[in-house]
């Protein structure tokens, strides 16, 4: 809908009106407003599962708002202080301990990037779960997967700038991930550093991605899917086109309009995702150690590595796939095989739109096979995700082997089982209880 | 490029002309930038040779250098580590070292079957060859270091499992596809040794 459809705003002669009329003859105030919130009909059947995409906007604003004032008692210095404590390290504790409500704020930052990839795995479960990815929303969910790209990027970056023992290895692991890459691999890690070893120059340039570069992507990204989403218009639990059903207005007979109707219902999705946040910030800030580790609690030490490490959670099954790959074949080794891998796990999330061949979107009316198929692959990956916090051991990297080939089976045969599958029809209206 | 009588044929050309050379200074633009992600002139200046005392380095200790910002692991080895260095090559993916080094060159009189100068004392780069993390000492031999029955002695690695021997070289059928590195040193006296070059006073 482009904003010169709407009429522009008619002053009743108060001074807001008169202002707001003077505004609107200069800025499509009323018709934004009109076509992303008061006239924008979303389906009228959401469920559960459609309150992540608001909660991950709350996130995101909440991890730039925290971030700001992060920002102004942070150094990132990998030099050691007087007392022999990385400057970097030292900035944080002091920030826990000297800073009123430091801790507060930092604990809402470290807490709401867990639960930024809580809900935003809900989030992309949902799309699974009916089908959000299909035509005509494919570009929606691209802009979805390099949001989830963008965002795994600024938390790597991000969970450096402690500068403790996790911090230091993660990276180290994980920018070494580039020399795996033939010929040009190590000059590129090089390259990445800034430095032959991580150090000053790395904590200093991953600050900067995690403070300017990123978020200016991931705030763009993020009007992008919205812009995208408006455009053809929410997806829903029955996974059919409510557009196809219109009133003698043009209206959606199954749309309602997203304000008041969604934003009062997403209040109230926010008020118990606050309570568990607040819980967890309160009670249980390192989250039992998977939200902040228990070796970040050291300062970097270049020379020992902890005796355990692993990733953040929310990098796990990825993480699992890299060490699943151990063995050399076709003159490539098992490094670069590992690294491949990782990297297509992710990438062929862009790839879903295509790959589904099935007749209906949603799972209510699709059959077994993609049933038992996406019950497999949330198994494998949790599977994959556990196993990779777990350390290394002959078994454990054969299960870890066997989940990531189911895992990569999902993707590589849906266009076989979707097609093969004894879906039901679909509905022409939406079902609403 | 498609001419027909409404189009200003002339005009046209001068456009693509002046939005390639445009492109293409857009597009250098881009270099110092990205230039200014390399190494600075101190960070390449850095990394001078180190020197290490192991007067003190009984046989079964190992102590750790810092050598251009990487740990250097200097292991003097027992006479029972050293006699079992030989009884499991088929095991290993580069028994003899063959494989060249990347970055920087070992001692040439290092000896292919202890990786070292002198037998007793290894003097390897502590970062797995995978993905850079230092591996953790497993001296202990057999079930006992919970590795494996026949486990030898070594070392594994934390964050992938990859395992290494008592001179440095990894496993088969292990993420690590390379041996530990030795680092260039040579022997100033017999306690001394200078890590980071292969030739005194060089």
């Amino acid at each position: 809908m482009a904003g010169s459809s709407y009429e522009k705003f008619k002053s009743d002669g108060t001074l807001a009106g008169n202002l707001l009329e003077w505004v609107d003859a200069r800025f499509p105030a009323t018709s934004m407003w009109k076509a992303h919130l008061s006239e924008y009909y979303a389906p009228k059947n959401f469920n559960f599962w459609y309150f992540f995409g608001s909660l991950a906007l709350l996130v995101l604003v909440m991890q730039i708002v925290t971030g700001i004032f992060l920002v102004m008692h942070y150094k990132p210095d990998a030099e050691l202080n007087a007392s022999g404590v990385p400057i970097a390290f030292a900035s944080i504790e002091y920030i826990m301990r000297d800073v009123p409500w430091g801790w507060l704020i930092r604990y809402m930052h470290s807490t709401g990037a867990s639960a930024f990839f809580i809900v935003v795995y809900l989030h992309m479960f949902r799309g699974l779960l009916y089908g959000s990815y299909r035509k005509p929303r494919e570009l929606i969910w691209i802009f979805g997967v390099l949001i989830y790209l963008c965002l795994m990027a600024e938390a790597f970056a991000g969970y450096l700038l402690p500068w403790g023992q996790m911090s230091y290895w993660g990276a180290q692991v994980i920018l070494n991930l580039f020399g795996a890459i033939p010929v040009v691999g190590n000059d590129l890690a090089t390259w990445i550093r800034g430095d032959y070893v991580i150090g000053d120059a790395t904590l200093n340039r991953m600050f900067s991605f995690h403070v300017i570069a990123i978020p200016l992507a991931l705030l763009g990204l993020v009007v992008a899917h919205l812009l995208a989403l408006h455009e053809v218009g929410s997806n829903n639990p029955d996974g059919i086109e409510i557009k196809k059903k219109k009133d003698e207005r043009g209206i959606p007979l199954d749309g309602i309009p997203f304000h008041p109707y969604y934003t009062v219902k997403d209040i109230v999705g926010v008020v118990v995702f606050l309570m568990a946040f607040s819980v967890v910030v309160f009670f249980v800030p390192e989250g039992g150690g998977y939200f902040l580790e228990s070796n970040n609690f050291i300062p970097a030490n270049p020379m020992v590595t902890p005796p355990h490490i692993a990733p953040v959670w929310y990098f796990t099954p990825f993480y699992s796939i890299l060490r699943a790959n151990t063995i050399n074949f076709f003159w490539i080794d098992a490094k670069l095989w590992g690294v491949i891998f990782m990297g297509l796990g992710v990438m062929l999330f862009f790839f879903l739109p295509w790959l589904d061949r099935s007749p209906v979107k949603s799972i209510r009316y699709r059959g077994p096979l993609y049933k038992g198929a996406l019950a497999i692959f949330v198994v494998a990956f949790g599977t994959l995700g556990y196993l990779g916090i777990q350390p290394p051991t002959p078994s454990r990297t054969m299960v870890s082997q066997v989940c990531a080939i189911l895992y990569f089976a999902f993707f590589f045969l849906m266009p076989i089982y979707t097609k093969l599958d004894k879906c039901r029809p679909e509905p022409d209206r939406v079902t609403f209880k | 490029m498609s001419c027909d009588e409404k189009v200003d044929c002339g005009r046209r050309r001068l456009l693509f002309a002046s939005a390639t050379a445009g492109g293409v200074a857009t597009v250098a633009a881009a270099v110092p930038f990205l230039s200014s992600l390399a190494p600075s002139e101190r960070a390449k200046s850095a990394g001078a040779p180190v020197e290490a005392d192991i007067s003190k380095l009984a046989p079964g200790e190992m102590m750790i250098v810092q050598w251009r910002g990487k740990p250097v692991w200097i292991l003097h080895r027992t006479k029972e580590m050293l006699a079992n260095l030989g009884n499991h090559d088929n095991e290993l993916v580069d028994p003899n070292s063959e494989r060249a080094q990347s970055g920087f060159q070992p001692p040439p009189s290092m000896k292919p079957a202890t990786r070292s100068i002198k037998p007793e004392i290894m003097v390897v780069v502590g970062i797995c060859t995978h993905l850079g993390c230092s591996p953790g000492e497993k001296f202990q031999t057999g079930a006992a270091s919970g590795i494996a029955a026949d486990w030898p002695g070594g070392f594994l690695c934390p964050c992938h499992g990859s395992t290494f021997d008592l001179a440095g070289r990894v496993f088969k059928n292990k993420p690590a596809p390379s041996n530990l590195p030795v680092p260039p040193h040579v022997y100033l006296s017999d306690s001394e040794i200078l890590i980071g070059e292969n030739t005194k006073g060089a």
